[in-house]
């Protein structure tokens, strides 16, 4: 069996000035290669404006078993959002 | 289905006697309705499982395109042509999502493609019959694709998370795919004597292998009822079968073609159609190997990988060659 092509991770950017944000992944030989397949397989209907491709080799991800320690620290701050803080209704603009 | 009767490789459904601490804090995870993701912890009953059920729906969506590919030079018209290059390069694309799923899992797309080749892993058994008029482009979309929707639609909320996300790209495209085959069973319905008769003709020829896609009754199945309980099943075989009949017959009888099953008949009672026994001495023997069409379909699937290896070949020794250059520079 021939060599496998890498696997690469794809980002669309929409119409709208969004961020780029994963569609999904492809093989491909090389970069240029990838931009190209990314088109055909994750762009067939208008969806996007602009296209990355990433090795995925070269993405480092957070493990799942880290999870407590990554993300419990801001489940305890909920004052970090706007609805922590009543307002009286006769006060405006805030 | 695209994946038909797909092992778990298990005797009984897992019980929680049966379970790890670990297994059953997965299963607790899957009846909360949270998602798995590749690198969470899984049984691995249930990542085989999964690699067969979605490289089989890959490898169906691949070889899907065969029949198709048949009539790309004869389509009527310019416009059907495009429609059908269309729809066949979705079929390309479904292959490609679903692969991507299957390798989170750990498995490589050459090796599970290889698996094909070797006559080893299994598609579905609707694409092992012969396309034989135009009209079968219509059958095939308003039938088989139609029945691809009714099974991929409860996919979309299955448990793994890349198969979930892959049904959903899938379904938003397939719509597309029933449509068009219903538009060519429309225009040949309201065209000469002889064009109804090809649409008909192809309605009796697909109607039977349509309802085997869904495979036989499941109810007793140990397979069934493990994948249901790891939310890879949502309904069963049965369920899906008789929404696809419930949901044609209608559109049928808008085209003025008539369903070839004459114990076909409205149920008041249960609010849906009876049909009549399906063969599935026929279902088995297209599984084993002996449909009309399935050895000239590996045949051609082969061909076309062995062909496109000089290509394969030469990209990635273009690749290399420009990586070293770089590397010099």
């Amino acid at each position: 069996m021939s060599k496998e092509w890498p696997l690469w991770e794809v980002f669309i950017r929409s119409q709208h000035g969004l961020a780029h944000k994963h569609v999904g992944s492809l093989h491909a030989p090389d970069a240029e290669m990838a931009v190209n397949n990314a088109r055909d397989v994750y762009t067939r209907r208008n969806e996007g404006v602009s296209i990355w491709v990433v090795r995925a080799a070269d993405i480092v991800a957070s493990s799942p078993a880290d999870k407590g320690a990554l993300f419990e620290p801001s489940n305890s701050k909920v004052y970090r959002h706007p609805t922590f803080f009543p307002m009286p209704e006769e006060v405006k603009n805030l | 289905m695209y994946a038909q009767m797909v092992e778990t490789g298990l005797k009984n459904v897992r019980t929680v006697d049966d379970m790890s601490e670990e297994e059953r804090a997965f299963q607790e995870r899957i009846d909360a309705g949270i998602k798995i993701e590749a690198k969470d912890w899984m049984p691995e009953a249930y990542r085989k499982t999964l690699v067969r059920q979605i490289s089989q729906h890959a490898h169906s969506e691949i070889v899907g395109q065969l029949p198709e590919g048949n009539w790309v030079t004869r389509a009527p018209t310019l416009k059907r042509k495009s429609i059908l290059l269309a729809k066949i390069q979705d079929e390309a694309g479904h292959g490609l999502y679903l692969y991507s799923a299957a390798e989170t899992l750990g498995v490589s797309r050459d090796e599970l493609l290889a698996a094909l080749h070797s006559g080893k892993a299994k598609y579905s058994s609707i694409f092992n019959y012969p396309t034989l008029s135009w009209a079968d482009m219509g059958a095939i979309g308003w039938l088989v694709d139609g029945s691809a929707i009714i099974n991929q639609i409860p996919l979309c909320r299955c448990s793994y998370g890349p198969y979930s996300r892959a049904m959903i790209r899938v379904c938003k495209e397939e719509s597309f795919h029933a449509r068009q085959g219903y538009d060519i069973m429309m225009a040949l319905a309201r065209g000469t004597p002889e064009q109804k008769a090809m649409a008909q003709d192809a309605l009796n020829r697909w109607w039977w292998p349509s309802l085997m896609m869904f495979g036989p009754s499941d109810a007793d199945s140990v397979n069934s009822a493990q994948s249901s309980k790891w939310r890879i099943k949502l309904f069963s075989n049965d369920e899906l079968r008789q929404r696809m009949v419930d949901q044609t017959v209608p559109q049928a009888e808008f085209l003025g073609l008539t369903i070839p099953d004459p114990d076909l008949k409205w149920n008041a009672e249960r609010g849906s159609y009876d049909f009549g026994e399906i063969d599935w001495s026929e279902f088995h023997n297209v599984l084993k190997g002996n449909g009309p069409c399935n050895r000239e379909r590996l045949r051609t699937r082969v061909k076309a990988w062995d062909d496109g290896e000089w290509f394969r070949d030469a990209l990635v020794a273009h690749a290399e060659k420009k990586q070293a250059k770089k590397a010099a520079a």
